[in-house]
């Protein structure tokens, strides 16, 4: 099974990664409630990317794929708009979005809490974001 | 594919959200309840049995409306959430924050509660 994707970066294509992510875990027999956490994050981390790094430009493509290893699952997002490291990201607390009467902020509180560990880096003006989910034995 | 229908039983604004809801199509939920505000409705019940995910866009849209909710004494009640979606709000702890009841009856009992 080819575990890789490519999408333009519109919103309309995140049903289509959320699809991929959920077809792809349920083939390797991730249970149910899981799968649907790690979708979301993938999600979250999708739609972070198609409107603040590339501005919804159809024109921008991420490159998606799930690598499964012996005891941990890796989502990795390529593309080429703003770098962003959610790990420097401070999310606001729940107190503050609902005083201040935010719509975001709790996409990548969700992504920190359903992943193990988020990396990012920059290779030859391609930004790479890998999410790790650690397996329990 | 997101659907959203409302309606009106015992001086009770309904909505229910039928599909998914995410970064595209959360402007269908945040319209129903702005809507809803302008009819100067103040209890609000959202059926959220046919709704089969929701991420943090749809997520924002009910905490963004909280504090406007409490200003102008709108009580909202989301019910029939499914197990997977539970979890997704247990993970914010936002069962905290929002009125949640299994059933529609549940919902609209709370309503006379408060």
């Amino acid at each position: 099974m080819n575990n890789k994707i490519i999408i333009e970066c519109r919103k309309d294509q995140l049903v289509k990664i959320r699809q991929f992510t959920s077809d792809t875990l349920e083939d390797k027999k991730v249970p149910d409630l899981q799968a649907h956490k790690l979708v979301l994050a993938v999600d979250e981390v999708c739609a972070n990317l198609i409107i603040h790094a590339n501005d919804c430009n159809p024109e921008s493509k991420i490159e998606f794929d799930i690598a499964f290893r012996p005891r941990q699952i890796i989502f990795t997002f390529r593309d080429k708009g703003v770098g962003f490291d959610i790990n420097e990201y401070q999310s606001p607390s729940l107190e503050e979005i609902v005083s201040k009467r935010r719509q975001g902020g709790l996409g990548l509180i969700l992504v920190k809490r359903i992943m193990d560990k988020i990396e990012f880096s920059t290779e030859k003006n391609c930004n790479i974001c890998r999410l790790i989910k650690l397996i329990p034995k | 594919m997101t659907e959203i229908k409302t309606n009106k039983k015992n001086n009770v604004h309904l909505i229910a959200v039928h599909g998914e809801i995410d970064a595209e199509s959360s402007i269908h939920l945040d319209n129903a309840l702005k809507e809803a505000i302008e009819n100067e409705e103040k209890q609000i019940a959202v059926n959220l049995s046919e709704l089969s995910y929701i991420s943090s866009a749809g997520l924002g849209v009910f905490i963004s409306h909280l504090d406007e909710f409490e200003i102008e004494n709108i009580h909202l009640v989301l019910f029939g959430i499914n197990e997977s979606v539970k979890e997704v709000f247990a993970i914010l702890g936002l069962e905290k924050l929002l009125k949640i009841t299994e059933t529609e009856e549940e919902a609209i009992q709370s309503f006379y509660e408060q």
